[in-house]
């Protein structure tokens, strides 16, 4: 009988994660096609687009990744890119660790860890009580083949659509970017002049003498652990608020 | 050296399921370093922030189209609008502004 609870639980859990998936694959849809852009302008191919967006589930750390292939970059600096520009998947599978059913089989962490992306972790974590695996893998099922299905689409298209249309899409993801740091920097005055510096940094180091030869992953990388570094030693932030600012 | 896009991929998969994956597996207490923890806290900011600012300005047809959209893409999400919206009124700025800029040159 408890068994057979279990099992009502879980599969509930996984149609409400298939039902609530569907916007963001969407949304996922529309944004990854501007990074299939980004992929065919290192020289990536459809297949090659495809495979990568559905091993790897990460805008911006997939971005970062392709504009280092387009560099001709080492293996190690794409490895060390990929690591620095994922750190925060890094935070939310820590905040995602506390929240877990201590008795969650290994299996299940394994399968929940690889698609831990800013829409997913916000809409698990907003559930009440111990995460179900489940909710995650019926969110994933829905939202995951639309992010890879339209890298894919944005590498082919890129090559068909005319070059107003791919101008206007390749923004798609730097508003996404957006839509990530500005709704935190405007309940927190420190984000918020936090961003500003960094603007300003990556501006700085974009056109200066000397820096601006370093390649761009690499400037990405220097400026992030430093400005983060400084700014953990300045603003130290509490536990609760940590909690509270979480997308 | 003539490198090979699929270890790229590879390397890119692995490292990024590593990231994800080590946490949730292995973390079982509370992190209790402060600076770590606001280090972890202040990164995803400062990377999305570092590769939005000035990359955005290359990424359209012109730099005008591109700032545009940096400018758009803050006040509705300052507004409240979602990932898939803001999304969205980025590249419709775009397209607006890459239509209006021949007349002016």
């Amino acid at each position: 009988m408890d068994l057979y609870n279990t099992r009502n639980v879980n599969k509930k859990c996984f149609l409400q994660g298939l039902r609530n998936g569907i916007p963001i694959g969407l949304g996922y849809l529309a944004v990854s096609f501007s990074l299939g852009i980004a992929a065919k302008n290192a020289g990536l191919n459809a297949v090659q687009s495809f495979l990568t967006s559905l091993l790897c589930n990460a805008s911006a750390g997939e971005y970062a990744g392709f504009t280092l292939i387009a560099a001709g970059a080492s293996y190690i600096e794409v490895a060390v890119m990929t690591l620095i520009v994922n750190a925060r998947y890094l935070l939310m599978s820590c905040a995602m660790s506390q929240r877990m059913n201590p008795d969650t089989k290994l299996h299940h962490r394994l399968l929940m860890s690889f698609h831990v992306t800013d829409e997913l972790f916000a809409i698990a974590i907003a559930r009440p009580g111990y995460l179900n695996p489940f909710y995650s893998y019926g969110a994933v099922l829905s939202a995951a083949p639309c992010w890879a299905l339209g890298t894919a689409l944005g590498t082919i298209a890129g090559n068909i659509l005319p070059l107003r249309l791919v101008s206007a899409f390749s923004v798609a993801l730097y508003g996404m970017f957006l839509a990530v740091i500005i709704p935190p920097a405007r309940k927190n005055k420190r984000i918020a002049g936090m961003i500003i510096v960094c603007f300003a940094a990556s501006f700085a180091a974009a056109y200066l003498p000397i820096v601006s030869e370093i390649s761009e992953g690499m400037r990405t990388i220097l400026l992030t652990v430093i400005i983060a570094a400084a700014a953990a030693v300045l603003f130290p932030v509490s536990q609760s608020e940590d909690n509270g600012n979480e997308p | 050296m003539s490198r090979n896009t699929y270890i790229y991929i590879l390397i890119m998969a692995v490292v990024t399921f590593a990231v994800r994956a080590l946490p949730l597996t292995l973390i079982q207490k509370q992190i209790k370093n402060r600076f770590l923890q606001s280090f972890l806290y202040y990164v995803p900011y400062v990377t999305l922030a570092v590769m939005t600012f000035p990359a955005i300005l290359h990424a359209t047809q012109s730099p005008v189209s591109g700032l545009c959209a940096l400018l758009i893409g803050i006040l509705a999400a300052w507004l409240g609008a979602n990932l898939f919206q803001v999304a969205l009124s980025c590249c419709g700025i775009v397209l607006i502004v890459e239509l209006i800029i021949p007349f002016f040159s």
